[in-house]
């Protein structure tokens, strides 16, 4: 097997401070299209190992498109056409043999919390089981450990045989998170997960995620910029399919901002 | 106990190293294979449609060609193929008496199966609920041959005692026979469709004050309605191409109806009846396969303009 040599950095201020740690994620010239219509224009990025990456910007900025071709699920949308190049652990996504290997490795929390019609257990259990663990000491170990890290354990403990979908919807949404756990991932991608979760849930949500990132490359896409300032290392801010600006998050809020519109975004003064 | 500071996985052990993205494991080629095993089983369904239709074609085709006239077939109501010198092949009355048997059912059964398919999916609870259900699906799979048979003892006797005519094999026998017949299966999908229909939809609509019928005439009759539309066409279909119930309450004479007490014969009843009588690779065979074909072309009509119209309902 021939062995991608790593790409080289993209020259970019922020991404020199830290050039030590290596990338995760390099995104180069990424362009999505809906038929004609372009989602996303010519974005270039790199992500790095465990940091939490946020993306902020208004709806139809295009960033829920831009999880979606990282993982390879542009395949689900037709009409859907994505160009450019996305690397992953240095492996060019658009060539891969075994789409599926890449997307287990990915573990992605969608706005709506989707609690699968099976039981508690069986919906973080589902994964392990798919790479074929089968035994239920190790299961049970894998199933609490995901659930306890997902802040949930303590609240479905007692019923973990309750069906998954019948949970409220702030529990689903840590079900959610416990079951992109279980897939031991190596990139963790949240989609807006705050819309429907109440304050309370949001914040140890949050909490757990600030933990994870010690094991985990986190991307977060939110639409509440406060949260992206609470959690994210470097954040970028993408607007009607353009990525305005790339930054330490910090930067973005103090006003050290490239863009104008950056800072009109960050300080609610939009549209 | 876990806790949460424990790591989130061992990467010492970790089985699956980053790079693997290109090793096809078993998992990928059951995957492949499923595939092409369904994929197999689709376009065999395309196979087995294609077959019949040469079958039937190779049959029919050599009369389509050879010696019909295609305005005495399809636009005159004389029907005597048996008939050693003179035989007459006009379908007219055939398809007079398919259509008014058919249209009528219709009639019976939509409301009739709209009807309780909205008791069952949206008022009956609990136990009224899954029996009538059970007792749906019994109905349904009542053999047409029974029903055909309470056409001709049941309804007969009945309907010549109440509109006091000589016979009771009738377009109104047949159409009530044939709609009560269809009824079950209609019912079925449409409380199918309805069920489908998401109950936030109802809560959002009741939260407003819209009463029960309000609901569901604004909101889930809507959302339905391309269930529903399929459950009807199912029903045209099986009007359609019913043959031994029609055969047996149609009273099977070659007859354009006047009224629903007029007796009619049905193109399938027609096929079904003749064709043990008919010398094979005969004229007569070969006319009955010609009625096959035109089947088939309606059938095929009805169920392509189906499609169109689904596809708009779901466009508009
Ligand atoms: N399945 C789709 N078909 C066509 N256009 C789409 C589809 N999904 C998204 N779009 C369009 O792409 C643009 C970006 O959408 P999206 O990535 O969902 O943005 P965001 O997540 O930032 O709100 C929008 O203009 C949207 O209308
Ligand atoms: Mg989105």
């Amino acid at each position: 097997m021939v062995d991608v040599a790593s790409p080289a950095p993209l020259a970019d201020a922020s991404q020199q401070a830290v050039a030590a740690v290596p990338n995760k994620l390099e995104v180069r010239n990424l362009t999505i299209r809906y038929g004609s219509e372009a989602a996303l224009r010519d974005v270039s990025l790199s992500i790095r190992e465990h940091e939490i990456f946020g993306i902020i910007g208004p709806a139809n900025a295009g960033k829920t498109s831009f999880l979606k071709a990282i993982n390879r699920m542009d395949v689900f949308t037709s009409g859907m056409r994505v160009e450019g190049e996305i690397h992953f652990a240095g492996r060019d996504t658009r060539r891969l043999n075994n789409v599926y290997a890449l997307r287990s490795r990915i573990g992605v929390v969608f706005p709506l919390p989707v609690g699968l019609p099976m039981t508690v257990y069986d919906n973080v259990a589902l994964s392990p089981r798919l790479r074929g663990i089968t035994e239920k000491a190790e299961l049970d170990v894998i199933v609490q450990r995901c659930l306890t890290r997902a802040a949930l354990w303590d609240e479905v403990k007692d019923r973990l045989n309750a069906l998954g979908s019948l949970l409220s919807g702030g529990q689903q949404q840590r079900l959610t998170i416990a079951r992109a756990l279980s897939q031991e991932p190596d990139l963790l991608m949240l989609d807006e997960f705050s819309i429907a979760v109440d304050p309370v849930t949001t914040m140890r949500i949050e909490d757990v995620l600030k933990e994870l990132r010690q094991e985990v490359t986190i991307i977060l896409v939110t639409n509440l910029v406060q949260q992206a300032r609470r959690l994210a290392d470097r954040t970028a801010f993408f607007l009607g399919g353009e990525c305005v600006e790339i930054g330490v998050t910090e930067d973005l809020f103090t006003g050290e901002v490239k863009d104008q519109r950056t800072r009109d975004y960050v300080e609610g003064r939009f549209g | 106990m876990a806790t949460g500071t424990q790591a989130l996985s061992n990467r010492a052990t970790d089985a699956r190293p980053a790079g693997d993205f290109d090793r096809r494991n078993a998992d990928w080629y059951f995957d492949k294979l499923i595939a092409g095993v369904v994929f197999v089983c689709g376009i065999s369904a395309i196979l087995f449609v294609l077959g019949i239709f040469f079958f039937v074609t190779k049959e029919g085709i050599g009369f389509v060609f050879e010696k019909m006239d295609f305005r005495e077939f399809l636009l005159t109501p004389y029907w005597s193929p048996s008939d050693a010198e003179d035989p007459e092949y006009g379908i007219l009355a055939l398809m007079a008496g398919t259509a008014s048997v058919t249209g009528l059912a219709m009639l019976v059964a939509v409301p009739f199966s709209l009807g309780a398919a909205i008791y069952i999916a949206e008022f009956a609870s609990g136990k009224t609920r899954e029996a009538l259900k059970v007792l749906v699906e019994l109905l349904a799979a009542i053999p047409s041959v029974v029903w055909g048979f309470i056409g001709l003892v049941i309804m007969n006797p009945l309907l010549i005692k109440w509109f006091d005519i000589p016979v009771g094999l009738c377009v109104l026998n047949a159409g009530i026979i044939l709609g009560l017949m269809a009824a079950p299966i209609m019912t079925s999908i449409a409380e199918d469709a309805l069920k489908a229909v998401p109950d936030r939809y109802r809560e959002a609509a009741e939260a407003m004050g819209a009463t029960r019928w309000q609901v569901i005439y604004k909101v889930v009759l809507p959302a339905a309605k391309n269930g529903l539309l399929g459950g009807v066409l199912l029903g045209v279909g099986r009007g359609f191409g019913e043959t031994m119930a029609v055969l047996m309450a149609t009273g099977h004479a070659v007859n354009i109806p006047d009224s629903i007490f007029d007796s009619v014969r049905a193109l399938t009843a027609t096929i079904a009846a003749e064709l043990g009588e008919a010398v094979v690779g005969g004229e007569h065979y070969q006319v009955l396969f010609t009625i096959g074909i035109f089947l088939f072309l309606v059938t095929f009509i009805i169920n392509l303009s189906a499609d169109l119209i689904v596809r708009g309902i779901r466009k508009g």
